[in-house]
Protein backbone atom coordinates (compact mmCIF):
# COMPACT_ATOMS: atom_id res chain seq x y z
CA UNK A 1 0.00 0.00 0.00
CA UNK A 2 1.05 3.49 -0.30
CA UNK A 3 1.83 5.48 2.50
CA UNK A 4 -1.17 8.07 4.01
CA UNK A 5 1.35 10.98 3.43
CA UNK A 6 1.36 11.01 -0.63
CA UNK A 7 -1.90 9.54 -0.45
CA UNK A 8 -5.28 11.74 -0.81
CA UNK A 9 -8.52 11.14 -1.43
CA UNK A 10 -10.17 11.71 -4.97
CA UNK A 11 -12.79 14.07 -3.18
CA UNK A 12 -10.49 15.59 -1.20
CA UNK A 13 -8.30 16.31 -4.35
CA UNK A 14 -10.74 17.58 -6.23
CA UNK A 15 -12.50 20.34 -3.19
CA UNK A 16 -8.45 21.59 -3.05
CA UNK A 17 -8.27 22.11 -7.35
CA UNK A 18 -11.81 24.51 -6.85
CA UNK A 19 -10.51 26.55 -3.89
CA UNK A 20 -6.97 26.99 -6.13
CA UNK A 21 -9.08 28.21 -8.93
CA UNK A 22 -11.95 30.27 -6.87
CA UNK A 23 -9.84 31.25 -3.75
CA UNK A 24 -6.50 31.20 -5.04
CA UNK A 25 -5.48 29.16 -2.17
CA UNK A 26 -1.88 28.75 -1.70
CA UNK A 27 -1.90 26.08 0.55
CA UNK A 28 -4.16 23.93 -1.35
CA UNK A 29 -1.77 24.74 -4.17
CA UNK A 30 1.05 23.15 -1.88
CA UNK A 31 -0.76 20.62 -1.19
CA UNK A 32 -1.84 19.50 -5.03
CA UNK A 33 1.80 19.52 -5.84
CA UNK A 34 2.81 17.40 -3.24
CA UNK A 35 0.37 14.77 -4.28
CA UNK A 36 1.24 14.91 -8.26
CA UNK A 37 4.23 16.41 -8.72
CA UNK A 38 6.16 13.38 -7.81
CA UNK A 39 3.43 11.13 -9.55
CA UNK A 40 3.56 13.78 -12.71
CA UNK A 41 7.45 13.15 -12.58
CA UNK A 42 7.39 9.33 -12.62
CA UNK A 43 4.58 9.55 -15.63
CA UNK A 44 7.49 11.63 -17.48
CA UNK A 45 10.18 9.30 -16.78
CA UNK A 46 8.10 6.45 -17.66
CA UNK A 47 7.54 8.58 -21.38
CA UNK A 48 11.50 8.64 -21.32
CA UNK A 49 11.84 12.58 -20.59
CA UNK A 50 15.58 11.83 -18.30
CA UNK A 51 15.71 13.53 -14.97
CA UNK A 52 16.20 17.18 -15.17
CA UNK A 53 13.79 17.16 -18.18
CA UNK A 54 11.29 15.51 -16.50
CA UNK A 55 11.24 18.09 -13.53
CA UNK A 56 11.38 21.17 -15.34
CA UNK A 57 7.82 19.92 -17.70
CA UNK A 58 6.37 19.00 -13.73
CA UNK A 59 7.13 22.36 -12.67
CA UNK A 60 6.11 23.84 -16.20
CA UNK A 61 2.52 21.85 -15.43
CA UNK A 62 2.05 22.80 -11.99
CA UNK A 63 2.53 26.14 -13.20
CA UNK A 64 -0.30 25.63 -15.70
CA UNK A 65 -2.25 24.08 -13.25
CA UNK A 66 -2.49 27.23 -11.23
CA UNK A 67 -3.48 29.76 -13.69
CA UNK A 68 -5.77 27.73 -15.15
CA UNK A 69 -7.33 26.25 -12.40
CA UNK A 70 -10.34 28.52 -12.77
CA UNK A 71 -11.66 26.96 -15.68
CA UNK A 72 -11.82 23.33 -13.59
CA UNK A 73 -15.13 22.07 -13.37
CA UNK A 74 -16.18 19.49 -11.04
CA UNK A 75 -19.01 18.26 -12.34
CA UNK A 76 -17.37 17.67 -15.45
CA UNK A 77 -13.73 15.56 -14.37
CA UNK A 78 -11.88 14.72 -11.47
CA UNK A 79 -9.09 16.54 -10.43
CA UNK A 80 -6.75 14.20 -11.43
CA UNK A 81 -8.09 13.68 -15.35
CA UNK A 82 -7.87 17.21 -15.25
CA UNK A 83 -4.09 17.28 -14.20
CA UNK A 84 -3.81 14.56 -16.48
CA UNK A 85 -4.47 16.31 -19.53
CA UNK A 86 -2.87 19.33 -18.56
CA UNK A 87 0.41 17.54 -18.24
CA UNK A 88 -0.20 15.23 -21.39
CA UNK A 89 -0.32 18.99 -23.24
CA UNK A 90 2.06 20.24 -22.29
CA UNK A 91 4.26 17.27 -22.72
CA UNK A 92 3.07 17.18 -26.30
CA UNK A 93 3.99 21.03 -26.80
CA UNK A 94 7.56 20.82 -24.91
CA UNK A 95 8.60 17.12 -25.68
CA UNK A 96 7.46 16.82 -29.64
CA UNK A 97 7.42 20.64 -30.48
CA UNK A 98 3.87 20.46 -31.66
CA UNK A 99 0.44 21.97 -30.10
CA UNK A 100 -2.09 19.60 -29.03
CA UNK A 101 -5.09 19.75 -31.83
CA UNK A 102 -8.13 19.77 -29.99
CA UNK A 103 -11.75 20.35 -30.85
CA UNK A 104 -13.12 24.17 -30.05
CA UNK A 105 -16.10 23.63 -27.49
CA UNK A 106 -17.32 26.97 -29.13
CA UNK A 107 -17.14 25.71 -32.80
CA UNK A 108 -20.33 26.79 -34.21
CA UNK A 109 -19.96 23.38 -36.22
CA UNK A 110 -20.10 21.45 -33.02
CA UNK A 111 -22.75 18.65 -32.92
CA UNK A 112 -24.23 18.65 -29.29
CA UNK A 113 -24.94 15.98 -26.45
CA UNK A 114 -28.04 14.91 -26.41
CA UNK A 115 -29.48 16.44 -23.03
CA UNK A 116 -28.16 13.12 -21.16
CA UNK A 117 -28.93 12.88 -17.25
CA UNK A 118 -28.09 15.06 -14.32
CA UNK A 119 -24.45 16.24 -14.82
CA UNK A 120 -23.65 17.28 -11.42
CA UNK A 121 -20.52 16.54 -9.35
CA UNK A 122 -21.55 13.47 -7.50
CA UNK A 123 -22.78 11.67 -10.81
CA UNK A 124 -19.31 12.68 -11.99
CA UNK A 125 -17.45 10.91 -8.86
CA UNK A 126 -19.60 8.29 -8.71
CA UNK A 127 -18.36 7.27 -12.28
CA UNK A 128 -15.41 8.14 -11.44
CA UNK A 129 -15.32 5.36 -8.59
CA UNK A 130 -16.72 2.66 -10.81
CA UNK A 131 -14.09 3.25 -13.48
CA UNK A 132 -11.06 2.92 -10.85
CA UNK A 133 -12.71 -0.21 -9.91
CA UNK A 134 -13.25 -1.72 -13.56
CA UNK A 135 -9.85 -0.87 -14.02
CA UNK A 136 -8.60 -3.06 -11.43
CA UNK A 137 -10.69 -5.70 -12.67
CA UNK A 138 -9.63 -6.02 -15.84
CA UNK A 139 -7.75 -9.19 -16.74
CA UNK A 140 -4.20 -8.51 -16.50
CA UNK A 141 -3.21 -8.44 -20.48
CA UNK A 142 -5.59 -6.18 -21.08
CA UNK A 143 -4.81 -3.91 -17.91
CA UNK A 144 -1.16 -3.55 -19.28
CA UNK A 145 -2.29 -2.57 -22.99
CA UNK A 146 -4.37 -0.15 -21.29
CA UNK A 147 -1.82 1.20 -19.08
CA UNK A 148 1.14 1.12 -21.37
CA UNK A 149 -1.02 3.01 -24.11
CA UNK A 150 -0.76 6.33 -21.18
CA UNK A 151 2.88 5.53 -21.25
CA UNK A 152 4.80 4.81 -24.27
CA UNK A 153 4.99 7.51 -27.15
CA UNK A 154 4.10 5.52 -29.99
CA UNK A 155 2.37 3.25 -28.05
CA UNK A 156 0.71 0.64 -30.22
CA UNK A 157 3.03 -0.70 -32.61
CA UNK A 158 5.60 -0.24 -29.34
CA UNK A 159 3.70 -2.20 -27.14
CA UNK A 160 3.79 -5.01 -29.73
CA UNK A 161 6.91 -5.17 -29.97
CA UNK A 162 7.63 -4.73 -26.01
CA UNK A 163 5.05 -7.94 -25.36
CA UNK A 164 6.10 -9.69 -28.83
CA UNK A 165 2.19 -9.84 -29.57
CA UNK A 166 0.92 -8.59 -33.04
CA UNK A 167 -0.37 -5.33 -33.43
CA UNK A 168 -4.05 -6.76 -34.35
CA UNK A 169 -3.74 -8.25 -30.65
CA UNK A 170 -2.84 -5.05 -28.90
CA UNK A 171 -5.84 -3.43 -30.59
CA UNK A 172 -7.88 -6.11 -30.08
CA UNK A 173 -7.21 -6.63 -26.29
CA UNK A 174 -7.42 -2.30 -25.90
CA UNK A 175 -10.72 -2.66 -27.59
CA UNK A 176 -12.15 -5.35 -24.98
CA UNK A 177 -10.65 -3.38 -22.07
CA UNK A 178 -12.81 -0.24 -23.17
CA UNK A 179 -15.68 -2.45 -23.49
CA UNK A 180 -15.56 -3.97 -20.90
CA UNK A 181 -15.03 -0.76 -18.98
CA UNK A 182 -18.10 0.65 -21.00
CA UNK A 183 -20.00 -1.94 -19.52
CA UNK A 184 -18.86 -1.59 -15.79
CA UNK A 185 -20.28 1.70 -16.13
CA UNK A 186 -23.71 0.72 -17.68
CA UNK A 187 -23.27 2.82 -20.67
CA UNK A 188 -24.80 1.39 -23.69
CA UNK A 189 -22.57 0.84 -26.57
CA UNK A 190 -23.92 3.02 -29.22
CA UNK B 1 -27.91 14.41 -37.17
CA UNK B 2 -24.62 11.99 -35.41
CA UNK B 3 -22.11 10.08 -36.55
CA UNK B 4 -22.53 6.70 -37.45
CA UNK B 5 -19.00 5.50 -37.93
CA UNK B 6 -16.57 6.32 -35.67
CA UNK B 7 -12.88 5.32 -35.01
CA UNK B 8 -12.20 2.76 -33.07
CA UNK B 9 -11.30 2.67 -29.34
CA UNK B 10 -7.82 2.10 -29.83
CA UNK B 11 -7.47 5.15 -31.77
CA UNK B 12 -9.31 6.92 -29.47
CA UNK B 13 -7.39 5.69 -26.74
CA UNK B 14 -4.37 6.93 -28.01
CA UNK B 15 -5.63 10.16 -29.08
CA UNK B 16 -6.26 10.90 -25.29
CA UNK B 17 -3.24 9.60 -24.30
CA UNK B 18 -1.45 12.45 -26.24
CA UNK B 19 0.61 9.62 -28.65
CA UNK B 20 -1.26 10.35 -31.61
CA UNK B 21 0.90 12.31 -34.50
CA UNK B 22 -0.57 15.57 -36.06
CA UNK B 23 -1.96 14.08 -39.25
CA UNK B 24 -4.01 11.49 -36.63
CA UNK B 25 -4.74 13.84 -34.38
CA UNK B 26 -6.12 16.47 -36.74
CA UNK B 27 -8.88 13.42 -38.23
CA UNK B 28 -10.01 12.86 -34.59
CA UNK B 29 -10.17 16.10 -32.99
CA UNK B 30 -12.57 16.83 -36.41
CA UNK B 31 -14.50 14.59 -35.73
CA UNK B 32 -14.71 14.73 -32.13
CA UNK B 33 -16.26 18.20 -32.97
CA UNK B 34 -19.25 16.33 -34.92
CA UNK B 35 -19.80 13.28 -32.53
CA UNK B 36 -20.86 13.51 -28.51
CA UNK B 37 -20.50 10.10 -28.32
CA UNK B 38 -16.98 10.13 -29.14
CA UNK B 39 -16.51 13.22 -27.06
CA UNK B 40 -18.23 11.16 -24.34
CA UNK B 41 -15.55 8.15 -25.40
CA UNK B 42 -12.25 10.60 -24.88
CA UNK B 43 -13.67 11.58 -21.43
CA UNK B 44 -14.04 8.07 -20.16
CA UNK B 45 -10.04 7.48 -21.73
CA UNK B 46 -9.18 10.63 -20.26
CA UNK B 47 -10.41 9.61 -16.85
CA UNK B 48 -8.66 6.49 -16.98
CA UNK B 49 -5.03 8.80 -17.42
CA UNK B 50 -5.84 10.23 -14.60
CA UNK B 51 -6.64 6.94 -12.62
CA UNK B 52 -3.34 6.19 -13.63
CA UNK B 53 -1.48 9.32 -12.69
CA UNK B 54 -2.88 8.86 -9.08
CA UNK B 55 -1.60 5.11 -9.05
CA UNK B 56 1.57 6.47 -10.00
CA UNK B 57 4.40 5.41 -7.60
CA UNK B 58 5.74 8.99 -6.57
CA UNK B 59 9.13 9.89 -7.08
CA UNK B 60 11.30 11.44 -3.96
CA UNK B 61 9.90 14.62 -2.82
CA UNK B 62 10.02 17.52 -5.19
CA UNK B 63 9.48 20.59 -2.07
CA UNK B 64 13.15 21.70 -3.17
CA UNK B 65 10.89 22.59 -6.29
CA UNK B 66 7.68 23.54 -4.71
CA UNK B 67 9.39 26.76 -3.10
CA UNK B 68 10.69 28.11 -6.41
CA UNK B 69 7.49 27.94 -7.96
CA UNK B 70 5.34 29.02 -5.47
CA UNK B 71 7.67 32.12 -5.74
CA UNK B 72 6.50 32.35 -9.94
CA UNK B 73 2.68 31.97 -9.15
CA UNK B 74 2.25 35.76 -9.52
CA UNK B 75 4.73 36.32 -12.65
CA UNK B 76 3.07 37.72 -15.39
CA UNK B 77 1.53 35.53 -17.74
CA UNK B 78 2.92 34.80 -20.84
CA UNK B 79 0.52 36.36 -23.80
CA UNK B 80 -0.74 33.35 -26.00
CA UNK B 81 -2.51 34.76 -29.15
CA UNK B 82 -5.16 32.58 -29.89
CA UNK B 83 -5.55 32.38 -33.39
CA UNK B 84 -9.18 34.03 -34.47
CA UNK B 85 -11.12 31.77 -36.63
CA UNK B 86 -10.17 32.20 -40.12
CA UNK B 87 -13.02 30.98 -42.36
CA UNK B 88 -16.27 32.30 -43.45
CA UNK B 89 -19.50 31.59 -41.49
CA UNK B 90 -21.10 28.76 -43.26
CA UNK B 91 -17.69 26.95 -43.67
CA UNK B 92 -17.81 23.31 -43.30
CA UNK B 93 -14.63 22.81 -41.78
CA UNK B 94 -14.31 22.09 -38.22
CA UNK B 95 -11.60 24.76 -36.39
CA UNK B 96 -9.09 22.14 -36.31
CA UNK B 97 -9.35 21.69 -39.37
CA UNK B 98 -9.32 25.25 -40.46
CA UNK B 99 -6.40 26.13 -38.21
CA UNK B 100 -4.29 23.56 -40.13
CA UNK B 101 -5.59 24.78 -43.34
CA UNK B 102 -4.95 28.69 -42.28
CA UNK B 103 -8.38 29.70 -43.93
CA UNK B 104 -11.08 27.81 -46.16
CA UNK B 105 -11.29 25.22 -48.80
CA UNK B 106 -10.28 27.75 -51.49
CA UNK B 107 -7.38 29.19 -50.23
CA UNK B 108 -5.85 25.45 -50.36
CA UNK B 109 -3.56 24.43 -53.18
CA UNK B 110 -5.64 21.48 -55.04
CA UNK B 111 -4.28 19.90 -57.09
CA UNK B 112 -6.11 17.93 -60.20
CA UNK B 113 -5.76 14.19 -60.01
CA UNK B 114 -7.82 13.28 -63.03
CA UNK B 115 -12.06 14.06 -64.11
CA UNK B 116 -13.44 15.11 -61.18
CA UNK B 117 -11.33 14.40 -58.57
CA UNK B 118 -8.76 16.80 -56.66
CA UNK B 119 -6.60 16.46 -53.61
CA UNK B 120 -5.02 19.26 -51.57
CA UNK B 121 -2.48 18.08 -48.49
CA UNK B 122 -3.25 19.58 -45.24
CA UNK B 123 0.13 18.45 -43.52
CA UNK B 124 2.20 15.67 -43.11
CA UNK B 125 4.12 14.34 -39.67
CA UNK B 126 6.33 11.21 -40.06
CA UNK B 127 4.87 8.92 -42.36
CA UNK B 128 1.24 10.20 -41.88
CA UNK B 129 -0.66 12.40 -44.41
CA UNK B 130 -3.71 14.33 -43.85
CA UNK B 131 -5.53 15.41 -47.34
CA UNK B 132 -8.27 16.90 -47.93
CA UNK B 133 -10.38 15.84 -50.97
CA UNK B 134 -13.13 17.19 -53.27
CA UNK B 135 -14.66 14.19 -55.40
CA UNK B 136 -17.61 15.05 -58.40
CA UNK B 137 -20.46 13.56 -57.92
CA UNK B 138 -21.21 9.95 -58.57
CA UNK B 139 -17.38 9.47 -59.42
CA UNK B 140 -15.88 5.94 -58.50
CA UNK B 141 -12.45 6.45 -57.19
CA UNK B 142 -10.00 3.90 -58.41
CA UNK B 143 -9.83 0.74 -56.43
CA UNK B 144 -7.14 0.87 -54.07
CA UNK B 145 -5.94 -1.00 -51.40
CA UNK B 146 -3.43 0.30 -48.13
CA UNK B 147 -0.09 -1.07 -46.71
CA UNK B 148 -1.37 0.66 -43.29
CA UNK B 149 -4.62 2.43 -42.67
CA UNK B 150 -6.62 5.16 -43.97
CA UNK B 151 -9.18 6.85 -41.78
CA UNK B 152 -11.74 9.35 -43.77
CA UNK B 153 -13.81 11.67 -42.55
CA UNK B 154 -16.63 12.78 -44.70
CA UNK B 155 -17.25 17.05 -44.02
CA UNK B 156 -20.01 17.02 -47.14
CA UNK B 157 -21.67 15.07 -49.63
CA UNK B 158 -21.23 11.54 -49.03
CA UNK B 159 -19.53 7.67 -50.47
CA UNK B 160 -20.43 4.04 -50.17
CA UNK B 161 -17.91 1.02 -50.42
CA UNK B 162 -18.50 -2.19 -49.21
CA UNK B 163 -18.25 -1.63 -46.06
CA UNK B 164 -20.94 1.24 -45.68
CA UNK B 165 -22.91 4.65 -46.85
CA UNK B 166 -20.99 7.45 -45.33
CA UNK B 167 -22.49 10.63 -44.30
CA UNK B 168 -20.97 14.20 -42.84
CA UNK B 169 -19.69 12.89 -39.30
CA UNK B 170 -18.80 9.70 -39.99
CA UNK B 171 -15.44 7.87 -40.07
CA UNK B 172 -14.52 5.42 -42.64
CA UNK B 173 -11.85 3.22 -41.94
CA UNK B 174 -9.67 1.13 -43.86
CA UNK B 175 -6.71 -0.82 -43.26
CA UNK B 176 -4.23 -3.68 -44.68
CA UNK B 177 -7.03 -6.33 -45.45
CA UNK B 178 -9.17 -3.96 -47.24
CA UNK B 179 -9.72 -3.50 -51.32
CA UNK B 180 -12.23 -0.84 -51.55
CA UNK B 181 -14.00 0.99 -54.76
CA UNK B 182 -15.32 4.11 -52.76
CA UNK B 183 -18.25 5.98 -54.88
CA UNK B 184 -19.62 9.44 -54.39
CA UNK B 185 -23.05 9.89 -53.74
CA UNK B 186 -24.63 11.46 -56.67
CA UNK B 187 -25.92 15.10 -55.18
CA UNK B 188 -22.66 17.21 -54.31
CA UNK B 189 -19.17 17.10 -54.12
CA UNK B 190 -18.04 14.93 -51.57
CA UNK B 191 -15.16 16.63 -49.94
CA UNK B 192 -13.52 14.56 -46.89
CA UNK B 193 -10.23 14.45 -45.09
CA UNK B 194 -8.49 11.63 -45.97
CA UNK B 195 -5.24 10.26 -42.76
CA UNK B 196 -2.91 7.55 -44.28
CA UNK B 197 0.13 6.17 -42.02
CA UNK B 198 1.16 4.32 -45.09
CA UNK B 199 1.30 5.11 -48.58
CA UNK B 200 -1.46 3.30 -50.50
CA UNK B 201 -1.50 0.85 -52.85
CA UNK B 202 -3.17 0.59 -56.08
CA UNK B 203 -4.74 -2.51 -57.30
CA UNK B 204 -6.67 -2.94 -60.29
CA UNK B 205 -6.24 -1.88 -63.88
CA UNK B 206 -7.79 1.39 -63.41
CA UNK B 207 -5.26 1.82 -60.38
CA UNK B 208 -2.22 1.00 -61.88
CA UNK B 209 -3.13 3.67 -64.98
CA UNK B 210 -3.60 6.24 -62.50
CA UNK B 211 -1.00 5.50 -59.65
CA UNK B 212 1.90 7.50 -61.38
CA UNK B 213 -0.77 10.72 -61.56
CA UNK B 214 -2.32 9.92 -57.85
CA UNK B 215 1.15 10.45 -56.32
CA UNK B 216 -0.16 8.48 -53.08
ZN1 LIG C 1 -17.76 9.24 -33.13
Amino acid sequence: MKDAASTADAGVLTEWLVKVGRDRDRQCFAALFQHYAPRLKTYLRKLGCDDALAEDVVQEAMLAVWRKAESFDPSKAAASTWIFTVARNLRVDRLRRETRIEFDPDDPLLVQDEPAGADDQLARRQSDDQLRQALHDLPGDQATVVEMSFYQECPHTEIADRLGIPLGTVKSRLRLAMSRLRSALGDDVR
Amino acid sequence: MSARFHPTDDLLLAYAAGSLDQAMSLLVASHLTLCPRCRAEVSRAEALGGALLDEQPPSGSLDHLLDALLCRLDDPEPIVTRPAPIARPGSILPRPLQQAVGGDLDGLRWKRLGQGLEQALVLQSGRSRARLYRIAPGLRIPEHGHDGTELTLVLQGGFSDVNGHYLPGDIATADEDVVHRPTADETVPCICLAVTDAPLRLTGLVGRLVSPFLNL
